[in-house]
């Protein structure tokens, strides 16, 4: 008897023969394997590249889990590459290769696939990598554009709720010299973090209590009438109410540069920083234009992902929002950052801390305009 | 005196003293398992003063000081259940909650202070003895080892930014109670003093008000705000809420853990009553006569 399971080792096999000989007469270039790691924090990578073009390979590994997305403990069945909402950023340079290895394990109920918006042709890699449980395929694409790029999960029939479900990332290319402003001039990041932004749509029952299934697919039916209304139930940053904030708040030192990566795969968003700016912001996300300075409040388009540079100047909690404050506050698109330093008086000072009023005094203005 | 304000305080003062006839057809048959009074003699106890402390415009910690109430403490066993809390809906006496239970053996959450302030109102028209929510000086006493000592880290007069990271740290790392919904009486367990679940995950209103403080060099403590729309409430952390506040959260700038549910217990004061109303009538009569 052939099962599912022996029908695709044979698949695989087949695959693996025919696929062998390309993989041998392959483009001759270096290649470097890249461990991902999961966001706030980014892979270490060279800001400016050091050789030329290389292949840069990465592994992303399907996974279909149940998370907890709020401090109520509301449960969403997630679909994820490695884990993570988001999924890991990768970082290349413009004119390597990205060589993507993407496994969907037979555990899995679900196939996938992947769709990148830096990739040229091919739906962005979608038409190419549609990968049922127990396979796997690799892609490889060339990376033409400088930017951050969203990258999320496309199967044909599924694609918004696979990737209000959780399957979203973002990969950054960086210009081989690095990063500039408009002047030329170059510009340097002592820190990165990647900011993944979840609009979630969790369906309720009727008693208006979140409802929990036992499996992305039961989840299905619920959660597309829910999403049709386009009203989220929670806006997140990192999978979760509260993955940036308290414990997790992202750090920083007074004097430090700090690169902020933010990604909606589906609804736009605004983020800001309380407290502080962007002293260069890539709105767009692509370094080909020249970064706008001095932004209080940048705007991400849905599907894309932004990139703003700030230097803290001030320690203290800076709280990093989605300025659609209500989605903030009541939502849950809120991060903080936790800055060390030195305090500016120069820059904020308490004059007068909060008081009592003191009592009115008749004026030297009021004394003339009395006597006129 | 205006006639018309006059009318209107002989009618306060009448509708005061009228529900005392109201006593003996309050329903028994509905009433919930005893509601437990617990008589608490009054002990010395160290009580960190609530409310907001500054030296020089710099943000200190609050003074702990040693307290002794005036008088003994009568003050409810466990907290005010949804099925008590309905009855006074049900009455006129207090706002409708949407969510509310109504269960027997469940607290009332979802409360702000208004509503349990207007329970308290509504239980001592129909019982005669003068019901309220306890001040935060009452409360930490009650809660004796169940009380928390939430001295937030002391602000350098040098660094006040070390001071405010420090506290964001603090309120990052309290404990989330293990379970959010709230739970069946007693679930929680008692205190040392008898009482059941306190510093569960229900907090308690207290009738305290949000005050400001000055340090002065003598050490000597000047309020110099007061702030009566925002009050104390009480359970395994001091948090301060705006009177009308239903649930609490946190988000936005501030972090740490709120408040899981607010809920509430009051202090009944069994003899007031009858001065109270002796009170109530001379007042009017005087009105009446003055008409």
């Amino acid at each position: 008897m052939i099962t599912r399971r022996t029908a695709l080792m044979g698949a695989a096999l087949a695959a693996m023969v025919i696929a062998a000989p390309a993989l041998a007469d392959d483009l001759k270039l270096p290649r470097e394997r890249v461990e991902l790691v999961a966001p706030p924090f980014v892979h270490p990578h060279d800001q400016i590249a050091k050789d030329g073009p290389k292949i840069m390979e990465f592994k992303l590994t399907v996974r279909e889990k149940e998370v907890v997305i709020d401090d109520n403990g509301t449960k969403m069945q997630a679909m994820t590459f490695n884990g993570s909402m988001p999924a890991p950023m990768m970082v290349v340079h413009e004119g390597d290769y990205v060589e993507l290895t993407l496994v969907n394990p037979e555990t899995n109920t679900m196939p996938h696939n992947i769709d990148f918006h830096a990739a040229t042709g091919g739906l962005g890699g979608g038409a190419l990598t549609h990968v049922n449980p127990g396979e796997q395929t690799v892609l490889r694409f060339k990376a033409t554009r400088p930017g951050v790029f969203v990258y999320h999960c496309a199967p044909e029939g599924m694609i918004p709720w696979h990737v209000v479900s959780g399957m979203h990332g973002t990969i950054m290319v960086l210009p081989r010299d690095g990063l500039k402003n408009a002047e030329g001039k170059p510009l340097h990041y002592d820190r990165i973090y990647y900011v993944g932004e979840n609009d979630l749509y969790i369906p309720k029952d009727e008693n208006g209590k979140y409802k929990t299934y036992d499996s992305p697919g039961e989840s299905f039916g619920d959660t597309i009438e829910v999403m049709r209304k386009l009203i989220p139930t929670h806006v997140v940053f990192n999978g979760r109410v509260g993955a940036l904030t308290g414990k997790n708040a992202m750090t920083a030192k007074v004097g430090e540069t700090v690169m902020i990566v933010h990604s909606e795969a589906n609804r736009d968003t605004r983020p800001h920083l309380i407290g502080g700016h962007g002293d260069y912001v890539w709105e767009t996300g692509k370094f080909n234009n020249p970064p706008a300075k001095d932004l209080e409040t940048w705007f991400v388009r849905g599907g894309s992902a932004g990139a703003a540079l700030y230097t803290f100047r001030q320690p203290g909690v800076y709280a990093y929002v989605n300025h659609n404050l209500i989605e903030a506050a009541e939502l849950g698109a809120t991060a903080h950052f936790k800055v060390d330093g030195e305090w500016n008086n120069d820059l904020m000072k308490q004059v007068v801390p909060p008081g009592p009023i003191p009592p009115a005094k008749s004026s030297a203005i009021d004394a003339t305009v009395l006597t006129r | 005196m205006l006639l018309a304000m006059k009318l209107k305080a002989a009618l306060a003062v009448a509708a005061l003293a009228s529900p005392l006839a109201m006593t003996a057809v309050t329903p028994r048959d509905t009433a919930p398992p005893e509601r437990a009074l617990t008589a608490l003699k009054a002990e010395n106890f160290p009580y960190r003063l609530a409310g907001d402390f500054s030296r020089d415009g710099k943000p200190v910690a609050a003074p702990l000081r040693q307290m002794r109430l005036g008088s003994s403490l009568g003050i409810m066993t466990r907290q005010v259940t949804a099925a008590e809390y309905a009855r006074c809906v049900a009455d006129g006496g207090c706002p409708r909650i949407p969510q509310a239970s109504g269960a027997e053996d469940m607290p009332m959450v979802g409360v702000s202070w208004r509503d349990a302030t207007a329970y308290a109102r509504w239980m001592t028209r129909t019982t005669g003895k003068l019901h309220r929510l306890p001040s935060d000086e009452e409360w930490v006493f009650a809660a004796a080892e169940k009380a928390s000592d939430d001295a937030l880290p002391l602000a350098g007069a040098a660094d006040p930014v070390a001071a405010w990271i420090a506290r964001y740290d603090a309120e990052a790392s309290r404990e989330r109670p293990a379970v959010l919904t709230p739970q069946p009486i007693g679930a929680f367990g008692r205190n040392e003093r008898g009482l059941q679940d306190v510093a569960g995950n229900v907090w308690e209103w207290t009738d305290t008000c949000f005050v400001r403080h000055d340090v002065e060099p003598s050490g000597a403590v000047r309020v110099t705000n007061t702030n009566c729309g925002v009050r104390v409430v009480q359970g395994a952390h001091r948090a301060y809420m705006t009177d009308f506040i239903r649930d609490p959260r946190s988000g936005g700038c501030a972090a740490g853990v709120p408040p899981a549910n607010l809920g509430f217990r009051l202090v009944v004061e069994q003899e007031r009553w009858p001065e109270l109303r002796r009170m109530a009538e001379r007042i009017a009569d005087k009105m009446l006569r003055s008409l």
